[in-house]
């Protein structure tokens, strides 16, 4: 399984499923990282923990341990 | 019904430009507090030119889920008190995301009018919404507003007011076949267990989870088996197919009301953001921005030391009270009236606001820094280190404006906007010396290690150390335990900050510290200034000429042998560190008093040769090690008490800080007096256990609580 953490910055992708459960879960689903959503990979903090996507149109942040929650197909 | 008063709630993502629309919509006729029972601060104000309008300010929230504080206030506040009208602010540079929230509330059949906000960002992008075509399809009226710029605000209230006053509802939004479908047999199902307005928003409510209900075993198990079919024949689970059914409806919504330029692919705010978070230049950036900060507010000859220093030596110290005094004196006030005046409240309350400018200078420059949404950045930067033990990257702020002030410091907290992690930094911010414990430092320094280099450095190191080892021991309680708060944080687009919203979050802020600090301060200095004018003296009740004979000396010689075990249970030392709950500059000034030297220098170098005298290395570091991490001065835990919003966690603070304080003091002396001088005595096997215990809470294995249910008391 592929995940938004195997990503390397400038890649593309688009989301199959989100994973985990509870408020986490649907945080990440309200920020617009749900099934069919497409996202870019931006860069990773300088500590190289969190990291940056672009998706909709805009900058989010996600630690490791929750971009690993999301999974998707890599297209570019 | 007819209401006298009509409320119009605003709704919106953070960073939508709500706080410089609330401020445009209300102009001074604002009411800031907290919402009941939490540390969410709360805004109302009267609309401009209908002063019979109520403007309630709700959160900043990307979602009505209830998953956050801020959310559940958001939606009880619009559930519970429908408000009249909802205006919903939305980022038009950011339609997607920002309509998700519309989605909801659009659910919630309360009259709504949708403002669609940077008119004038997207003009400039050369970018063209048909709003017609947006209102048409969401069913509300929609307007085109800049709130930065102050454009189209008098079209945006005049669709408000009328939406409110005709109670006109948005027309209900229909999701596809399958899944209307659903909703229509679980609203079958629930029949009345449900309430009967704001239907549609509560049966989704009731798909995510039907739990507060409290259905009955066999509707349970009916509307279960609905949502169990509908899962598989989607092959997803309900809680993803909801989100993905509002998100499909905004595709909806959105499709073709976009005309003009599309976005550049690259924006400015992209490009800056390069620099700023590159991999390699990141972390020289950050570090040129905190020193400008520091520089400015708190650094020796920046203008925020340099008003501040103004402020307590000119201000408090030549200006106003020879003035008072001669005042004073000219009325022929009693001398002790004079002295409660002049040394207990000018002296006290002085202490304090001297340091307001400085303050100033600091919340404009951190109100900027968030304003450009530099701030986020910060928090991105520095996460990984921070969540090491237990903290977030947004604790880093108020840790670093600590160290010039734990008052600002404590304040800058409220940045964080999960409740855990703010409570948290509110109790470990003060263990960063502050400059007002500078001068403890250079007292011991040069009192007892001929002024040697390391003490400086080494204190530093021990609140550094402090605040580590808080966060992990604090991280495995009760209160605190559970999974990290997700990180799931917006980076907002670079943007130059409206100045007015600068300027009243700076007034806002400083404000706050006047007037809350300002009562405890007042309070205290009088009760300090009683204790040590009275006793007896010359056999009789009264003013005391000697302070060695006033009550403070008392009370000091009667908790002296609480410090006993810490090695400086003498009473100078135990008034000294309670003097120095008032403001921490008073220690070494109190020193001088007690030692009967009277005015000393900023480092006591006067009294260096008596503290010697009642002191040993050990034990003069001990007490270094309590004065600086113990309970705060009066102001700090002002800031605590107006941060933490409620008297169970201020004590919680003050209460950890002391303990804690206590512990680290009595292991250092009782350890190092055994190692320097090899006597083995009861006191040792006390600071022996004491380390056992620490070591334990900091080792321990962490329990597994269960996430803590965040509550939020019924509104009046």
């Amino acid at each position: 399984m592929k995940t938004l953490l195997d990503m390397r910055p400038g890649q593309k992708a688009v989301v199959k499923k989100v994973h985990g459960e509870g408020n986490l879960r649907q945080r990440i689903l309200d920020m617009g990282i749900l099934r069919g959503a497409e996202l870019e990979m931006i860069k990773r903090a300088p500590l190289g923990d969190p990291i940056e996507v672009k998706v909709s149109g805009y900058d989010l942040s996600l630690r490791q341990s929750e971009s690993s929650l999301v999974e998707v197909e890599v297209v570019k | 019904m007819t209401k006298q008063a009509l409320t119009i709630a605003l709704a919106g993502n953070p960073n939508s430009g709500k706080t410089t629309l609330f401020n445009q919509l209300t102009g001074a006729n604002q009411y800031i507090g907290n919402w009941p029972g939490v540390t969410v601060e709360k805004k109302e104000g009267k609309l401009k030119g209908h002063l019979q309008v109520i403007i309630q300010d709700l959160p900043g929230i990307y979602s009505l889920s209830a998953n956050s504080l801020e959310e559940r206030i958001a939606s009880e506040q619009l559930t519970q008190h429908s408000p009249d009208a909802i205006i919903n602010i939305v980022d038009g540079t950011n339609l997607e995301r920002n309509l998700y929230l519309t989605m909801q509330i659009l659910e919630m059949g309360i009259p709504t009018v949708v403002a669609i906000n940077m008119a004038d960002m997207l003009s400039r992008q050369g970018a063209k919404l048909d709003l017609d075509k947006l209102s048409k399809r969401l069913g509300c009226p929609v307007v085109g507003i800049s709130a930065l710029k102050g454009t189209h605000i008098n079209e945006l209230i005049a669709e408000a007011l009328k939406v409110a006053k005709s109670g006109q509802i948005p027309k209900a939004l229909s999701y596809k076949q399958d899944f209307e479908k659903l909703l229509s047999a679980v609203d079958a199902v629930l029949g009345s267990d449900l309430r009967k307005d704001q239907r549609r928003y509560w049966l989704t409510r009731a798909l995510e989870n039907p739990e507060p209900l409290n259905l009955k075993p066999a509707k349970l198990d009916k509307l279960n088996a609905l949502v169990k079919a509908y899962e598989e024949k989607e092959d997803d689970d309900i809680q993803s197919i909801i989100t993905f059914e509002r998100y499909a409806l905004i595709d909806q919504m959105v499709e073709g009301v976009r005309g003009g330029k599309a976005p550049e692919a690259v924006s400015t705010s992209d490009k800056i953001d390069r620099i700023v978070t590159n991999r390699w230049l990141a972390l020289p950036i950050f570090v040129m921005v905190m020193t400008l900060v520091f520089g400015l507010s708190v650094w020796g000859a920046g203008p925020g030391t340099f008003l501040t220093d103004w402020v307590n030596d000119g201000l408090f110290g030549e200006i106003i009270p020879p003035a008072v005094e001669t005042l004073l004196g000219n009325w022929g006030v009693a001398d002790w009236l004079q002295s409660l005046i002049l040394d207990g409240i000018i002296g006290g309350v002085g202490a304090v606001l001297g340091f307001l400018p400085q303050m100033i200078v600091l919340f404009l420059v951190l109100a900027f820094l968030e304003g450009t949404g530099y701030m986020a950045r910060v928090a991105f930067i520095m996460d990984r280190v921070f969540r090491r033990f237990g903290l977030s990257g947004k604790s880093f702020i108020p840790m670093l404006v600590g160290v010039g002030c734990s008052v600002p410091g404590i304040m800058a907290s409220r940045t964080i906007e999960e409740e855990r992690d703010r409570r948290m930094t509110v109790t470990v911010t003060s263990f960063i010396p502050c400059s007002a414990k500078l001068p403890i430092i250079a007292l011991i320094a040069g009192a007892l290690f001929g002024g040697a280099w390391w003490v400086a450095p080494s204190a530093y190191f021990l609140g550094i150390a402090a605040v580590i080892i808080s966060g992990v021991i604090l991280k495995k309680t009760k209160p605190f335990a559970g999974p990290p708060a997700p990180f799931v944080m917006e980076l907002p687009p670079y943007r130059w900050p409206a100045l007015g919203t600068v300027l009243r979050s700076v007034w806002e802020r400083a404000w706050s510290f006047v007037r809350k600090a300002g009562t405890v301060i007042l309070l205290s200095s009088i009760v300090i200034w009683v204790l040590s004018s009275l006793g007896w003296e010359n056999g009789s009740f009264g003013m005391v000429e000697n302070v060695e004979n006033g009550l403070m000396a008392k009370l000091g010689g009667a908790i002296a042998w609480i410090f006993k075990p810490l090695g400086f249970g003498n009473w100078r030392a135990a008034v000294a560190t309670i003097t120095g709950l008032v403001a921490k500059e008073n220690v070494v000034s109190t020193f001088g008093i007690l030692y009967g030297i009277g005015e000393v220098g900023e480092a006591g170098e006067e009294i260096w040769h008596l503290i010697a005298r009642d002191f040993t290395a050990v034990s003069a570091y001990a007490f270094l090690i309590f004065n600086l991490i113990c309970v705060p001065c009066f102001a700090a835990i002002g800031a605590i008490k107006r941060e933490m919003n409620s008297a169970r966690w201020t004590w919680f603070a003050i209460g950890y800080q002391t303990i804690f304080a206590y512990v680290l003091a009595l292991v250092y002396y009782q350890l190092g007096t055994w190692f320097t001088t090899g006597a083995f005595t009861v006191g040792t096997v006390l600071g022996i256990l004491a380390l056992v215990g620490l070591l334990y809470m900091i080792f321990r294995r962490r329990k597994d609580y269960k996430k803590p249910e965040l509550s939020v008391a019924p509104a009046k």
